[in-house]
C-alpha cells in the first residue's frame, strides 16, 4: 500500500508495479485507476487518510488475494488532488485473468465501502465534506 | 482514563472519559450536542480495530476512534 501526497503519478506507479512483479510468473495485470473529473465546480477532490485502519483493512485483502494465488496493490492520494489528474489506483495480479477480474471488483467496492478515507470538494479553494456520496462503514450505528 | 477520537470530517476535539466498557461511550457520546447527530451513521474502532461489541471493556489507556461515513477514491 502506497500513499501519496497529492496526485497519483500514474505511469511511474503503473511502470513500478509491472518491474516488482515481472518475474512473478502472473498472467494477468488488471489495474483499476480513478481519476477526479470536472463537475460541479469543484477545483480538486481532497481526501483525509486514517493510516492505521486502512492498513488492516488492505492487509485482509493482501490475505484473501494470497489464498487464490494472487497479489493486491493500492496507491492513494492525500490531500488535495486537481480534476483530471488521479487519487486512486489498484490493481490485482494473478495467475489467469478470471481471479483477477473478480477481485479487482469486489476489492474495488469493498475500498469504496470500508476504507477509512474521507473526500472534501474544494470549491473557491475551501473543502466541503463530501456527505452526499460518502457510505457508513460496516457496523456504523453502534453507538447510537 | 479513555481517549475518544473524532475521525475525518468531524470536527472535534478528542475527549478523555472515564468508563468501563463502549456502552458507557455511547451514553456519554448520545449527550454531547456536536457529536450526537453523527453516531446513528459512525463505525467504531478500539485501539484501530473495528469493532461491533457494544458491551466490550475497556482499559486505561485504550483509544476510541469514531469513523463517519468513507467515500475513498
Amino acid at each position: 500500500m502506497e500513499l501519496y501526497n497529492g496526485s497519483l503519478d500514474v505511469e511511474a506507479i503503473f511502470s513500478k508495479w509491472l518491474h516488482e512483479e515481472a518475474e512473478s510468473n502472473y498472467g494477468a495485470y488488471i489495474p483499476f485507476v480513478g481519476t477526479i473529473r470536472a463537475e460541479d465546480g469543484i477545483e480538486a477532490l481532497s481526501f483525509d487518510i486514517y493510516e492505521p485502519i486502512l492498513e488492516a483493512w488492505f492487509n485482509t485483502w493482501v490475505e484473501k488475494a494470497e489464498k487464490l494465488g494472487a497479489k493486491v496493490k493500492m496507491a492513494h492520494a492525500i490531500g488535495d488532488v486537481s480534476v483530471h489528474t488521479s487519487s486512486y489506483i489498484s490493481a490485482v495480479f494473478s495467475p489467469k485473468r478470471r481471479v483477477a477480474l473478480e477481485l479487482i471488483d469486489e476489492f474495488v467496492e469493498d475500498f469504496k465501502a470500508n476504507a477509512p478515507i474521507w473526500k472534501y470538494d474544494v470549491i473557491d479553494g475551501k473543502r466541503i465534506y463530501a456527505a452526499d456520496r460518502s457510505t457508513p462503514m460496516d457496523g456504523s450505528g453502534l453507538l447510537a | 482514563m479513555i481517549k475518544i477520537e473524532f475521525l475525518g470530517p468531524m470536527g472535534q476535539e478528542s475527549i478523555e472519559i472515564e468508563v468501563k466498557t463502549l456502552k458507557d461511550v455511547a451514553d456519554y457520546l448520545q449527550n454531547v450536542e456536536s457529536v450526537s447527530s453523527w453516531l446513528d451513521k459512525c463505525a467504531v474502532a478500539v485501539n484501530d480495530e473495528m469493532t461491533n461489541d457494544l458491551a466490550k471493556v475497556l482499559k486505561s489507556g485504550d483509544r476510541v476512534s469514531i469513523l463517519p461515513p468513507v467515500c475513498g477514491g
